[in-house]
């Protein structure tokens, strides 16, 4: 079976993108480079406001191969760490779903199975799922509306940490928010295996009116490549793609 | 290919309605909804004039991996872990998607904050050392149940009896918890962490009882230990139970037999102090053979409690 360290972005925002090529666009971009990209949309606590521009959220998970969820802010942290999982699952699914199309030939997927041996492949998914690695870059939204938010935001990663670390499998983070000083995104906390200790990230952040999610997005997904290319210089056994 | 679960609406079976399984060709007569939530719904069928419950969802990894721990439990004769499972089919649907459900036993009975209110906190005491041994046996299965709640929870009767339902939670020990419910989790409450371990359910449990208590729950505040102590100290009235929700919430149980033997114990001493006071004249001699199991039983339940405390934390 071949799984290799499964790559996710998660995008925490409130808004629509206002500046920048189409973020739905990108996210297909980005999915191309085999890293699926998870979107959670934030709704004010006083139930007034209209979803509306939240229902980019979907249409940019669904063109990055993730899971997207709407949430009020108590809901949170329970909602960061079902969507990773949940993806994480579907990713393991789709790998498995090509190896069976290789096995048995021609479109067979695990749906089609009889429920019995569906249940044998499940096995091997939930195994995959609990052992595999994980890298998950966390890009958030900073701008203005945002910032009422941010503590919350910052508890619900230090909760996705624990939930990912409690598996056999390695987890790394990296949270990066957006738009930054100068550049698109900026780095707030390097890649690293614990997010437990984190505290006041987002202390110094300058909010403006801007939501630039598109240009995030792709300046996210090469976060992924220099990490990788550097650890590949340091290491030679490592390897994108496990044989198990 | 990837994002199937995403597109294929939610599933609502109605009243009336016949599903027919794909495969095995069953027919299940709907009744009723009996609840939904995070992976789907269940309904009350009737199958060859019996009642049983059917869950049906729009995730179909979600029922193989709920179906594969019910049918390891099956494996466990003679021991009744969770309801049993009769059934695993796919319905396709009016809209033209396949939904996968399963089919197991229908278990009657009532919420455990209904059933107390009516019965009293008395009976948690009972309820409890029956569910604690089934707790037990599960962990000695080598699972652990996870996402523990008063919602995943029945009182039935004939005999009454607290039993769960909705495996969706029950995870392998030494695995990171499948799915958990905030307020019941050790990790929230910042007593531990997210890995599979009798622990973790006995935590939960602690958090079931609490919520007996306090129907509404409460949030976790600066100090979330401080907050569950104080809460703690406040509600519970019956003086064993605050002590084992102390003990629970610090980790200093971790297996769910001395839960039952705690309570055993308790209940053994309430039952012989009854009988003390309505037959206090008679029966005399078979009061003074209780007292020594008494005596030993307590001894042991304090021995095994010291011993565990001396193992984590000196
Ligand atoms: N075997 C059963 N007999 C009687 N009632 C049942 C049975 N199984 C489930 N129910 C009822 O249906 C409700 C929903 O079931 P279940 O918890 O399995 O759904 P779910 O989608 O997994 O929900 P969640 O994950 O949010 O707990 C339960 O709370 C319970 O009241
Ligand atoms: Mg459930």
């Amino acid at each position: 079976m071949k799984t290799g360290t499964l790559k996710q972005i998660l995008l925490i925002t409130d808004g629509c993108s206002n500046q920048g090529e189409d973020p739905a666009l990108v996210a297909s971009l980005v999915a191309e480079q085999g890293i699926t990209v998870n979107v959670i949309g934030i709704l004010e606590d006083d139930h007034t406001e209209q979803p509306e521009g939240l229902e980019e959220v979907e249409e940019i998970a669904g063109n990055g191969h993730g899971v997207s969820q709407i949430v009020y802010q108590d809901a949170l942290a329970q909602t960061v760490q079902t969507v990773t999982k949940q993806a994480m699952t579907e990713t393991l699914q789709g790998v498995v779903n090509n190896e069976l199309t290789q096995i048995l030939g021609s479109e067979k997927t695990m749906e089609e199975l009889p429920p019995d041996q569906r249940g044998e492949v499940m096995e091997v998914v939930d195994e995959l799922g609990e052992t595999c690695d994980l890298e998950v870059l966390v890009l958030v939204d900073t701008s203005a509306s945002m910032t009422n938010k941010l503590p919350t935001v910052q508890e619900a990663l230090i909760d996705l940490s624990i939930s990912m670390n409690a598996r056999i499998g390695r987890s790394r983070f990296a949270v990066y928010q957006f738009p930054g000083r100068k550049k698109s995104i900026q780095q707030l906390v390097d890649w690293t295996s614990k997010l437990d200790s984190i505290t006041s990230i987002f202390a110094k952040i300058s909010s403006g009116g801007i939501t630039p999610t598109g240009p995030a997005l792709k300046e996210a997904m090469y976060q992924f490549g220099k990490k990788t290319l550097r650890r590949r210089f340091i290491r030679d056994d490592y390897t994108d793609i496990e044989e198990a | 290919m990837i994002t199937q679960t995403s597109k294929k609406p939610d599933i609502h079976l109605r009243k009336g309605q016949i599903v027919k399984g794909k495969w095995h060709r069953n027919h299940y007569h709907v009744v009723k909804k009996l609840g939904s939530g995070a992976i789907g719904a269940v309904y009350l069928c009737v199958h060859e004039n019996r009642q049983v419950a059917l869950k049906i969802s729009k995730q179909s990894a979600s029922v193989s991996s709920e179906v594969n721990v019910l049918k390891s439990f099956q494996a466990v004769q003679g021991y009744h872990l969770g309801p049993s499972l009769m059934d695993v089919d796919d319905y396709q649907a009016q809209n033209g998607f396949n939904y996968s459900f399963y089919v197991m036993e229908y278990i009657s009975g009532e919420s455990l904050h209904d059933f107390i209110r009516r019965n009293g906190h008395e009976w948690l005491v009972s309820l409890l050392i029956k569910f604690a041994n089934d707790l037990h046996v599960l962990h000695q299965q080598g699972y652990v149940f996870g996402d523990l709640k008063i919602e995943n929870l029945i009182v039935s009767r004939k005999p009454v009896q607290l039993r769960w339902v909705d495996v969706g939670g029950t995870t392998l020990q030494g695995r990171s918890i499948k799915e958990y419910t905030e307020f019941y989790d050790r990790a929230y409450w910042q007593c531990g962490s997210r890995k599979a371990d009798p622990g973790y359910d006995l935590f939960a449990l602690a958090m079931v009882i609490l919520r007996v208590y306090y129907p509404n729950g409460f949030t976790r505040g600066n100090n979330p230990k401080k907050t569950l102590q104080q809460k703690i100290n406040r509600a519970v009235t019956i003086e064993p139970l605050k002590k084992l929700l102390l003990m629970l919430i610090n980790n200093s149980v971790n297996d769910a037999e001395q839960v039952k033997d705690f309570l055993l114990t308790y209940f053994i001493h309430q039952k012989s102090k009854k009988n003390k006071r309505r037959y206090n004249q008679q029966a005399k001699s078979s009061h003074e053979a209780f007292h020594p199991f008494l005596e030993v039983s307590s001894i042991l339940t304090i021995g095994g409690v010291c011993y565990l405390y001396v193992t984590f934390f000196m």
